[in-house]
């Protein structure tokens, strides 16, 4: 089904930028509490080159383009590697300064969301701590994990609306001897994708044009606290969050629209771990069996861990069952990277994925075969001691 | 097992609620003042127009006998009855996903359930205890290492149902962990190398905020062995608190 623009604005309950309901920039109370010493505002550092991009409400959200400090996720760094790798990749290929830090913990969110054994002032000081650690390496935090962004920009809602709060959490920076910071922007990595999407697009070796593709918009990007989240006029006439359907279409593959779109993947934090009957029930029914049936995408994109996660590990028990699913299932920053002349391997780490994603690569130009043998190879040298770890330069040989 | 009965007011005398035992009006009184105290509370209830969207995108309420509707509803009336009858049952069901916060009104039905959770795990609740077995293993590696979920965690007999690529995971986990060009990465039991400094300050944050203690009454081992994991980690560092 293509994008059907012209329907979406027609709707009765289509989205307006009503001037009357807009709500109020966070900046103004965020510097004003600058101004009287509460706290410190990173700010992009001077000279670095900033995009800025359209918000749901009109306003202009500055994104910038290196000097980043990468607030790594969890899910990704733990179980599909190769999201975190594509991202770093792409950013090295497009010669963008950055930080990857030991000094960062999880945001904690998906416990909090999971089992609540968290109360707020903790999940303030573990947002801080992170902050104050990115600002005293001068570099700028780039969220990798949809859930620590959403969460990220509860925590500077709940900050800059409660003094008792940030009292409660400067006790505890106090303690660590660090700085209460909170950065002028929380930006999301899909947000750096969609903001660098022509310098990818002008990186591109492989031809995307035959390659159709759904898009899930992760709920804790676009949900909480929406007014951070990036829409665009040009993108489904500003109707839904642009990222990742704009970086899709600059780099030539066909977005095709489904009814479910809105719903959530089934992740629901606790669910994916220990109660996982919902979670396979949701994410094939209302979405991947939704997705096949009415615009057969080649590949489903996500911009969050946990709807990676969901989406590609849902299908193997429901294929069992003989459910009509069966779709690769990868982030955009994979996708980018593979449109950019990644290996699916050594650098998107596809064999950590469940759903098949070799027709995917067949459709790409890609010979799987041929790559998981180099990828192969080179774990050999790593078995016999040639070498301890692959580098950057390995994955590019 | 007892029968589950759906209380629907202070009428409603059962000896169970959720099939766990029922407590006085006082204890649900209290419970509720609790979550109605939370700071965010206020900013997660304005009322109801009764439209039912917020039902309408909840993924829970598709598989569960689950409704954020009731929940705000149950908020707004102050039904303290229902409030604990849902903090006994659920709330375990909402899959925090925020999608009821497209109600027109401005309610966030998915963030009064997480106050409701918090005070149900404070207060080790029997739901809270039911809800996290089996997650006790989640909860030490996120609050003792600083990531959520390690690539060990990837074993075919955990994930049975995510297909054979775990198990080819799991057997070549360390040479495939070697083989990720990030330097951090080449972890096995953590999602990436947190270094010790970084540890030490997150376990200041889970003993000054309470954190730490919340699991007490939920899970009194994991919170013995948590306990002595951070006390002399901090001991050794000669940090006092």
């Amino acid at each position: 089904m293509p994008i059907p623009v012209e329907v979406m604005l027609k709707k009765k309950e289509r989205f307006e930028r009503d001037p009357d309901t807009i709500p109020a920039d966070f900046h103004d109370e965020l510097f004003r509490l600058e101004a009287e010493g509460e706290l410190i505002v990173q700010r992009i550092p001077d000279g670095q080159p900033v995009v800025e991009v359209p918000t749901k409400y009109g306003r202009p959200k500055r994104v910038p383009k290196g000097h980043l400090w990468h607030h790594k996720s969890c899910g990704q760094c733990g179980h599909i590697p190769g999201y975190s790798t594509s991202i770093f990749w792409v950013m090295r290929k497009l010669g963008y300064d950055y930080e990857d830090p030991r000094d960062q913990t999880s945001c904690t969110a998906w416990n909090y969301y999971a089992s609540a054994t968290s109360n707020e002032a903790a999940q303030a000081a573990v947002a801080l701590r992170n902050f104050a650690t990115a600002y005293e390496s001068g570099y700028f935090p780039l969220i990798h994990c949809g859930t620590s962004y959403g969460h990220y920009k509860e925590v500077r809602s709940e900050l800059l609306r409660h003094p008792e709060l940030r009292a409660q959490v400067r006790r505890v920076m106090d303690k660590l001897g660090k700085p209460m910071v909170l950065p002028e922007e929380i930006v999301h990595y899909s947000e750096w994708f969609y903001a660098l999407r022509h310098e990818i697009a002008a990186r591109q070796v492989r031809d995307f044009s035959g390659i159709a593709v759904t898009v899930h918009p992760a709920c804790h990007y676009y949900k909480l606290v929406e007014g951070d989240a990036i829409y665009d006029p040009d993108v489904y006439g500003g109707q839904r969050t642009a990222v990742v359907t704009a970086l899709a279409e600059a780099l030539g593959a066909e977005v095709r629209t489904y009814s479910t779109w809105f719903d959530c993947c089934g992740f629901g934090f606790r669910h994916i771990l220990v109660q996982r009957d919902f979670t396979r029930s949701f994410a094939t029914i209302r979405k991947i069996e939704v997705m096949k049936e009415e615009a057969d995408p080649d590949v489903v994109l996500t911009h969050d861990t946990g709807c990676v996660t969901t989406l590609d590990k849902s299908q193997f028990a429901a294929q069992a069952h003989g459910r009509n699913v069966g779709v690769a299932v990868m982030s955009e920053a994979q996708f980018a990277a593979l449109a950019m002349g990644a290996h699916p391997y050594k650098v998107c780490q596809l064999h950590w994925h469940s759903a098949d994603y070799r027709p995917l690569l067949e459709k790409m130009g890609i010979d799987w075969e041929k790559a998981w043998v180099e990828f192969e190879t080179d774990v050999a040298k790593l078995e016999r001691g040639e070498k301890e770890f692959l580098s950057w330069e390995d994955v590019d040989g | 097992m007892a029968e589950r009965p759906r209380a629907r007011g202070a009428a409603v005398k059962s000896e169970a609620v959720a099939g766990f035992d029922d407590v006085t009006y006082e204890e649900k009184r209290k419970l509720f003042e609790e979550v109605r105290s939370d700071l965010r509370f206020p900013d997660y209830l304005y009322g109801c127009y009764e439209c039912g969207i917020c039902v309408a995108v909840c993924p829970s309420a598709r598989f569960y006998d689950f409704s954020p509707r009731r929940i705000a509803q149950a908020a707004a009336r102050q039904d303290v009855e229902l409030i604990y009858q849902q903090m006994q049952e659920d709330i375990w069901e909402c899959s925090q996903c925020f999608s009821c916060l497209r109600c027109p009104r401005g309610n966030n039905p998915g963030g009064i359930v997480t106050i409701m959770r918090e005070v149900a795990v404070n207060h080790g609740l029997a739901s809270a205890k039911e809800a996290l077995e089996g997650y006790s293993r989640i909860i030490y590696k996120i609050m003792s290492t600083g990531t959520q979920v390690s690539p060990d965690m990837l074993q075919p007999d955990a994930f049975p149902d995510w297909g054979p690529e775990v198990a080819d995971v799991s057997n070549q986990l360390a040479l495939w962990r070697r083989a990720l060009p990030p330097e951090t990465l080449h972890t096995t039991s953590t999602g990436w190398d947190v270094s010790d400094r970084t540890l030490i300050e997150l376990y200041l944050i889970w003993l000054e905020t309470g954190a730490l203690d919340m699991i007490r009454d939920v899970d009194e081992g994991l919170h013995m062995i948590l306990e002595e994991v951070m006390e002399e980690r901090l001991e050794e560092e000669g940090i006092e608190r």
